[in-house]
């Protein structure tokens, strides 16, 4: 077969559109990221898990681990059970604990997890036992006008 | 009175019944240039001179415009984004804009406007002239021989120019808010790749590109097939072309858009 320039040309751009798919998947996408299909899960429960979605990060000391699989509600406690696949490469103690923090002042929610003292660590199927749930702003701000009252009330006894 | 009463319900019944006829035909048109995609394909060089045509003839018009939308996405993401102190998100607003949404979606209008208007053309002309049914005395199938290659060198460039226009369109938004305005070359990229997702928005504007294509690329050969054979007809079917791509774009895009994005 006789080889054109047009051949070359519609070479050039399927290459080109090649290497813009790639370009998208790996350096915009996270397609390269962490993808923790072999890691272990465990399970930690909330109180209020507040806006935490499925896929967000879990950090410890600022650094991915792993990520929230699954959220679901706990009918008979009324808790939120958060499934996370943790990397394997990185094992965490028994009694460490898990928290739900914000990313900036309006940023993201996600999980951070601090290491405990334990020598056994956790393993696949494992629930954590100590958790800290995400701060709602309104009730932050509810306890924080009953705390003024209380300390109006105190104080305006004082002074009669 | 009671006469202009009547036409006009005669005319929106003849309006409604002759749309749901050309979609009718449209579709059997589409089942046959599918059937005989597999004889068309034995000369693939055919559909390499579509590629060629529709694709890298459209590469400059995709490159130079995705650049300048992202250019314009950088600076005003930029100027809005400042004001909230985080400038840097402009990595993450352009990238999102443009693999979600506008690659697919002004690539698929200039696709439209640029390889479909010509597609429509030149099938109406073929038909006017009588060209297919010379074809066909001849014993060569117009369908394998021009309109199949032609569906199939608009389906596999548009995904490939949707993709190069949102690369182009991310590079402008680089280009004018790392390079120019001085945003932290760092925080641009990171805080693109830490929110979008390959599956959620990469994979889904793909899908989205692949059906845009399609739907582009069978209005046009479908308008210029059922195009009148005269003069008139041919530049009234190139028109219905481009109107009827934009606005399928659009609708399809809402559509897709609604399955994809919704939920968590």
């Amino acid at each position: 077969m006789k080889r054109t320039t047009l051949d070359l040309w519609v070479g050039i751009f399927v290459t080109a559109g090649v290497v813009a798919l790639f370009i998208l998947a790996l350096k915009v996408g996270n397609a390269s990221n962490v993808s923790v299909s072999d890691g272990y899960k465990v399970i930690a429960e909330f109180d209020n898990i507040g806006g935490l979605k499925v896929r967000a990060p879990v950090k410890s000391a600022g650094v991915v681990v792993g990520r929230v699989e699954g959220i679901a509600l706990d009918t008979r406690s009324f808790r939120a059970n958060v499934i996370m696949r943790i990397d394997k490469h990185y094992p965490f103690p028994k009694d460490s604990s898990a928290s739900i923090l914000t990313a900036g002042l309006l940023g993201e929610q996600y999980v951070g997890m601090d290491g405990g003292g334990d020598e056994q660590n956790l393993n696949d199927g494992d629930r954590i036992k100590i958790t800290q749930s995400a701060i709602v702003l309104e009730k932050v701000i509810g306890q924080f006008l009953y705390g003024k009252a209380a300390e109006n009330n105190s104080g305006g006894g004082d002074k009669k | 009175m009671i006469d202009t009463f009547n036409s006009g319900i005669r005319l929106v019944g003849h309006r409604t019944i002759n749309a749901v006829w050309r979609l009718g035909a449209a579709t059997r048109f589409m089942g046959i240039v599918l059937a005989r995609s597999a004889m068309s394909f034995r000369r693939f060089q055919l559909t390499l001179d579509e590629i060629h045509f529709a694709g890298v003839l459209s590469l400059i018009i995709i490159i130079v415009s995705g650049t300048f939308v992202g250019l314009v996405l950088g600076l005003q993401g930029y100027e809005t984004l400042k004001r909230y102190g985080s400038a840097e998100a402009v990595g993450t607003l352009v990238a999102l804009a443009l693999v979600r949404e506008l690659g697919p979606v002004v690539a698929a209008l200039l696709f439209a406007s640029r390889a479909g208007s010509a597609m429509t053309a030149e099938i109406g002309i073929m038909k006017s002239t009588e060209q297919l049914s010379a074809m066909e005395m001849m014993a060569v199938d117009p369908f394998a021989r021009v309109i199949s290659p032609m569906f199939w060198g608009g389906f596999i460039s548009m995904p490939l120019l949707a993709a190069i226009f949102s690369v182009m369109g991310i590079f402008g938004g680089y280009l004018i808010t790392v390079v120019i305005i001085g945003v932290d070359s760092g925080a641009f990229w990171s805080q693109m790749q830490a929110s979008v997702d390959f599956r959620g928005d990469v994979l889904n504007g793909i899908i989205k590109s692949i059906v845009f294509g399609a739907a582009v690329t069978s209005i046009a050969l479908f308008e210029g097939y059922d195009a009148p054979p005269t003069a008139e007809g041919v530049s009234r079917a190139v028109t219905r072309t481009v109107v009827t791509s934009a606005l399928a774009v659009l609708a399809l895009d809402f559509v897709l858009t609604a399955f994809m994005f919704t939920g968590v």
